[in-house]
């Protein structure tokens, strides 16, 4: 693929003493695209998005945006980024309007543009009613809104997103997912940080799974699916003890990619059903196996998360930090 | 520059506005218990208090000092509170990802305490003004007591702003803030002179600058510029030193915290 590359990481790492945050990690980001880094809690994900935003210094390696160096071009770099830390960064006493008011002033706008930028984000997260009242009487969404409008008040090239969509309700979910797509819609590079399967395979072009600092794999979601060899067929069997017979039987068929015992059949990986259900029939006829059940799952994000770091996410516990 | 400037005084703004919207809380934990002190200490003990031993009219008189020092060792003590919170719930990070100068949140937070400290301290003076306690060195005495005031609560602002980059949580930060406060202020010449005091009080009293603080405010209240000036010369010498380390350790702090 030619296309132009807006984030360049290269062998990056960052230690905390003798704690290996993020090891050796080197990925790209194409600009333009929704590029996710999907990870339980403590993977190091967070870590890598400090880094790009210019927060934290790697310990080696180098990361560029826009192929400006993170820590050499640090102040240009942060002339080109917006970013939405995770939620609640807010200060409670300030009005929405206010937060924007002191972040134009903190990328030097001047006055009248300022004003303009404000209220044209004030109406894009739907916050122009509220825009005088105090943040403490917010609810999560809207403060996640004004988060939102806060990273975008810079007019960045990159968004940086950190778990935008943590503890929100269903709806508030659906609209910052709008909104991301929105902001892809008009150029802009958005690179977010989730534990959220169903976010990172609905939003994001590209993603790379991290776990314990490394990239395990990348890709966009349905060439990750795809990679794990194709969707699955699994058989129940009437009578366990004919499965090592049905197994050897279908092993090294043209359409079967793999065969796999479980306790009461088969999982069977396949290229197509269409071609490899008449055969996994058909042959369980042959051998007289009675098939109590059969079931066909494409592949999900989870197989992908659970094929590449050995266990499954753990999205129950959501933390803060990280 | 221009720039430095426009995003410090926007910062110090938002200090401010925060206060504003905080009224009952800032009224009722920092104004009243320095209120508190000078009127109910002091007028308790103003029988109690010896004359003599306190080598003051009254004892209010002689407590003023004190006031107006234990103020700006609260204040200070307590001036990186809100930055922990910023830190803690990602305000600073948000704040540190604009392309503002690295240094430009904290100062203007030393504004912020400096500029609230004073108005306290004015507001002490005045009460104790009301209780008929009028400093020896006019106006001129106050801007100095202001000026030892400020050299003070730099240094604690430094120590506490350092202290909220390294904790883990609030709670530690909270618990070392209760454990400096009171014995730095038993441990000084805030309540009671040196010469009143237990020997081995008096000696750990020495190494406290906030003793150093008192006893140059003291005669300024108290007695008049001439026995006033050597303590004065004396304090700046030492809070410049006090200062310089404070801020040397505030600023590894801050290096460490930001890498």
């Amino acid at each position: 693929m030619d296309r132009a590359i807006a984030i360049d990481v290269s062998h990056l790492s960052k230690s905390y003493g003798s704690h290996v945050a993020v090891a050796d990690i080197s990925f790209q980001v194409y600009a333009g695209e929704i590029f996710g880094l999907l990870g339980p809690n403590g993977a190091g994900k967070s870590t890598t998005l400090r880094t790009l935003i210019t927060l934290l210094t790697p310990s080696s390696g180098t990361a560029t945006v826009l192929g400006l160096d993170t820590v050499r071009d640090a102040d240009k770099v942060r002339h080109v980024i917006g970013y939405v830390p995770q939620e609640r960064a807010i200060d409670r006493f300030l009005t929405g309007r206010e937060h924007l008011e002191l972040l134009a002033a903190l990328y030097h706008l001047p006055k009248d543009e300022a004003a303009k930028r404000i209220g044209e984000l004030l109406k894009l997260v739907e916050l122009e009613s509220h825009a005088d009242r105090p943040a403490k009487t917010y609810s999560g969404g809207m403060k996640r809104k004004l988060d939102i409008a806060c990273g975008l008040l810079p007019d960045p090239k990159i968004l940086f997103l950190d778990e935008p969509t943590l503890g929100l309700d269903v709806q508030s979910r659906l609209r910052i997912w709008d909104y991301v797509r929105m902001l892809k819609a008009r150029g802009m590079t958005v690179v977010m940080t989730t534990n959220y399967l169903d976010e990172a395979d609905q939003l994001c072009d590209r993603l790379a799974i991290i776990d314990g600092g490394r990239i395990k794999t990348l890709g966009s979601p349905v060439e990750l699916k795809v990679g794990l060899g194709g969707d699955i067929v699994s058989v129940t069997l009437k009578e366990s003890a004919k499965i090592p017979a049905l197994e050897s039987a279908l092993k090294g068929q043209p359409a079967i990619r793999a065969v796999r015992a479980t306790d009461k059949g088969l999982d069977i990986r396949v290229e197509s059903p269409e071609k490899a259900l008449p055969a996994v029939l058909e042959a369980a006829n042959r051998l007289n196996c009675g098939v109590e059940f059969i079931q066909y799952n494409r592949p999900r994000l989870d197989d992908v998360f659970i094929a590449h770091t050995g266990r499954r996410i753990e999205e129950t516990t959501p933390s803060k930090m990280e | 520059m221009k720039e430095y400037w426009q995003e410090i005084s926007a910062l110090t703004m938002r200090w401010v506005r925060r206060l504003s919207r905080e009224k009952f809380s800032m009224l009722f934990t920092l104004v009243q218990p320095m209120l508190f002190w000078l009127i109910f200490f002091g007028n308790l003990f103003q029988r109690a208090a010896d004359t003599q031993v306190t080598q003051a009219p009254n004892y209010i008189s002689f407590l003023a000092a004190g006031v107006v020092v234990m103020t700006v060792l609260n204040n200070g003590l307590a001036g990186g509170v809100d930055l922990l919170f910023d830190k803690e719930n990602g305000f600073l990070e948000r704040l540190m990802s604009t392309p503002i100068h690295r240094t430009s949140v904290i100062l203007s937070r030393f504004i912020f305490v400096m500029a609230i400290t004073s108005l306290q301290v004015l507001v002490i003076l005045g009460v104790a003004f009301l209780f008929g306690v009028r400093p020896a060195t006019g106006l001129l005495g106050i801007a100095a007591i202001l000026l030892i005031g400020m050299m003070f609560g730099v240094g604690l602002t430094a120590i506490s702003m350092a202290m909220a980059f390294s904790v883990k949580s609030h709670g530690d930060f909270f618990s070392v803030l209760g454990f400096l406060s009171l014995p730095m202020i038993f441990l000084s010449s805030a309540l009671v002179p040196l010469a009143a005091m237990p020997g081995w009080m008096s000696f750990l009293a020495k190494f406290n600058p906030m003793t150093w603080a008192i006893d140059a405010v003291r005669p300024l209240i108290l007695s008049g510029w001439s026995e006033a000036l050597p303590h004065v010369g004396m304090v700046i010498v030492v809070m410049v030193i006090f200062d310089a380390l404070c801020l040397y350790g505030g600023a590894k702090a801050f290096r460490r915290a930001m890498g």
